[in-house]
């Protein structure tokens, strides 16, 4: 039976369902307990629980993920919350020298089957230290799988793979999403890691997004529609392992491709996006890769600057515009 | 106790009412969906930051946290500058790129607020270095919360403003909350003043609602740093009156009204005017002529932040770094 689900909703609905197959998965982080969470993405989960398996932690964020990163190598699957994605710098030794590396340095004895899950995005004029999206620096990491849902649909299923997958992963939750609405099955399902999800189909240009992004992708293929443009929108999910083959096909077909994301261009993961396209698709192309993405910034707190720095569907549709206008072979 | 002259008694009054009537003019512009981002409300611990700025110059630095702007207008920072940074203006004193959450004024000594807990405290132990290194005789102050107490770059900072004696003071500002988990459930300890012993620093507790004992220890705190004998840590017991973030202050699920009431009646201000005026250092009528000046420049403050630009979009790409020439710059 599958029915409406928020984003929110679908991520609870993972961790309780897992929660409940597996005595060995706890979740910790600040105010996740009591509260709930401050974005309610664990309300009701400790009063289920207890308190032995819901934590409420110090304002520690080192220690949290080092408490995940101990328990995992001792057998447990932690689930660990850092509030917003920003303060993964303050933990950023234990996520990227601990978690991600244990496993390799110690000649595959021990794994570590932890799940962080954090708050991304902008949007909401929480300026610079709690708005960014940070994806590139996690992927860049080896040992780390990065999951970034735009649905409910794919909230409960990545959600599931994280927390059954033996390795460290990442899932950001994006923080303007959190009250979108979704049909999203009863029963337990996993999405799979790294397969992308080909939001709809089409063959005049490839947009590649992510998160809120890739929503409004979709928007923006619509919008285009209108005007005869076939937009295929392909949405990876999945950021670190990437699903390059989807996104390879979809250029051989289209032989244009935009990416959108809203972390800065300069060494975002539209880079590799558009590396890869390019090492597997060089000669199917019409077009160079373009990039839709914040500029060079930190993110600004005023929302008439920060209007300008997020992309939305004009930017989207205006880059594939430009993508179009180069005459093909 | 101290007796302080009567002007420095009144400049205590003072800073205290200008930090609540901004406080309550930003909730109130909040409630009215006027303010973009978060807002942490100041009200009820406004003795802390009073108490403890009277005791410095503009010449002396202040870092701050996510519950800044009383750090602020304690320190000397101006109301319309203020009020357009909350607004997203860019007339505001980070011309609208920082809002509440990083509010600062480098002019009156004020290193920022902050939105990552704990951050603040290791920015004030360099101010505290530069301080030392010029041996200029200032000092620096970091405001930090008790659930920032557990955070690791505290316990760093204070070490190593132990290790290299700086002059710098700690400020733990215990409201027995941090956000809507109660203090209890995340430390072992219930003052967090014991943590001075492990870091080899003089500690006191005060009363953090009442502002002469703030300022007192304070004083004494920055006289030791002054003199070159290094930090110290002052832990105010205190409560903020609102919730974590916005206004409501009642029918909160994580604290009972009980409780809420209860440190209301020992409000700062209130129960600070009535000691003045018991002791005829001040009568009714000239603490009310200070609300009612104040309240003036608060509607004046508002005026001027409604009535100033939003910054332009070709200010995006500004200040990122030193030159504004961003040309060989990523874009
Ligand atoms: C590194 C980091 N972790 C978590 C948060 C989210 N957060 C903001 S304020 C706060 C509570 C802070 O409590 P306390 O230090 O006691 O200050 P108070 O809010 O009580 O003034 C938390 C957890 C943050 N901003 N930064
Ligand atoms: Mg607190």
């Amino acid at each position: 039976m599958s029915r409406r689900l928020a984003y929110v909703q679908a991520f609870n609905e993972a961790v309780r369902q897992e929660m409940d197959n597996d005595p060995d998965v706890f979740c910790a982080g600040e105010d996740i307990g009591a509260f709930g969470g401050v974005f309610g993405t664990f309300t009701g989960l400790q009063k289920e629980f207890g308190v032995e398996r819901v934590v409420d932690t110090p304002i520690s964020e080192q220690a949290i993920i080092g408490l995940g990163v101990g328990a995992a190598v001792s057998g447990l699957r932690p689930i660990v919350d850092i509030m917003f994605m920003d303060f993964i710098c303050v933990a950023f030794d234990q996520i990227v020298n601990q978690a991600a590396k244990i496993k390799y340095m110690f000649g595959g004895a021990a794994t570590v089957p932890l799940t962080i899950t954090t708050g991304g995005g902008g949007g909401l004029s929480a300026a610079g230290q709690h708005s960014q999206s940070l994806e590139a620096l996690l992927c860049h990491i080896p040992g780390l799988k990065v999951v970034h849902p735009s649905n409910p649909y794919d909230m409960k299923g990545l959600m599931a793979a994280c927390i059954r997958e033996d390795n460290p992963t990442v899932m950001i939750k994006h923080k303007r999403l959190l009250g979108m609405k979704g049909e999203v099955p009863e029963d337990p399902y996993v999405v799979p890691l790294g397969t992308a999800n080909v939001v709809r189909e089409g063959t005049d240009a490839t947009v590649v997004a992510w998160g809120r992004m890739a929503n409004e992708a979709a928007d923006a293929a619509e919008q285009l529609h209108n005007d005869g443009i076939s937009v295929e929108v392909i949405d990876p999910r999945t950021l670190q392992p990437l699903d390059t083959e989807t996104i390879t096909e979809s250029a051989h077909k289209t032989n244009r491709v935009v990416v959108v994301h809203e972390a800065v261009r300069f060494g975002g993961l539209g880079a590799e996006v558009a590396a890869q396209v390019q090492e597997h698709a060089f000669d199917y192309l019409d077009a160079p890769v373009a990039r839709v993405a914040a500029p060079f910034s930190p993110v600004p707190f005023s929302p008439a600057l920060e209007r300008h720095y997020l992309p939305d569907v004009d930017r989207i549709s205006a880059a594939i515009r430009g993508a179009l206008e180069r005459p093909g072979a | 106790m101290t007796q302080f002259d009567r002007d420095v008694q009144l400049d205590l009054h003072r800073r205290m009412v200008r930090i609540r009537l901004f406080e309550e003019a930003a909730g109130q512009l909040d409630e009215a969906a006027k303010l973009p981002g978060f807002l942490h409300l100041y009200v009820g611990q406004e003795a802390v930051a009073s108490g403890v700025c009277a005791a410095l110059t503009d010449d002396d630095q202040i870092t701050s946290n996510h519950r800044g702007h009383g750090h602020l207008v304690a320190k000397g920072g101006q109301f319309n500058q203020m009020m357009a940074e909350l607004m997203g203006k860019s007339t505001g004193y980070c011309k609208g790129k920082g809002g509440s959450m990083h509010i600062s004024s480098l002019d009156v000594g004020m290193l920022g607020a902050n939105g990552i807990v704990g951050a603040g405290s290791t920015i004030a132990v360099g101010a505290g270095f530069a301080n030392k290194y010029r041996n200029n005789g200032h000092v620096s102050a970091t405001f930090f919360g008790d659930g920032a107490s557990n955070i690791g770059a505290l316990h760093e900072a204070a070490n190593m403003a132990a290790a290299l004696q700086l002059p710098t003071l700690f400020i733990c500002e215990n409201n027995e909350y941090g956000e809507f988990t109660p203090r209890d459930q995340t430390m072992a300890i219930t003052d967090i003043v014991d943590r001075a012993a492990g870091y080899g620093i003089p500690g006191v507790i005060v009363d953090g609602m009442d502002v002469v004992a703030v300022h007192e220890a304070a004083v004494e705190a920055v006289d030791r740093a002054r003199r070159g004998d290094g930090p110290s840590l002052i832990e105010a017991k205190t409560y903020r009156f609102y919730n974590h973030h916005g206004v409501q202050n009642l029918g909160l699920k994580y604290r009972t009204d009980d409780e809420v009431e209860q440190w209301k009646q020992r409000d700062p201000i209130f129960t600070y005017e009535d000691r003045l005026i018991a002791a005829d250092t001040a009568t009714r009528d000239d603490v009310d002529a200070v609300w009612e000046e104040l309240r003036a420049d608060i509607a004046a403050a508002i005026e001027f932040a409604e009535s100033s630009p939003a910054p332009e979009a070709d200010q995006l790409l500004v200040d990122v770094y030193t030159s504004t020439d961003t040309a060989g710059v990523a874009r």
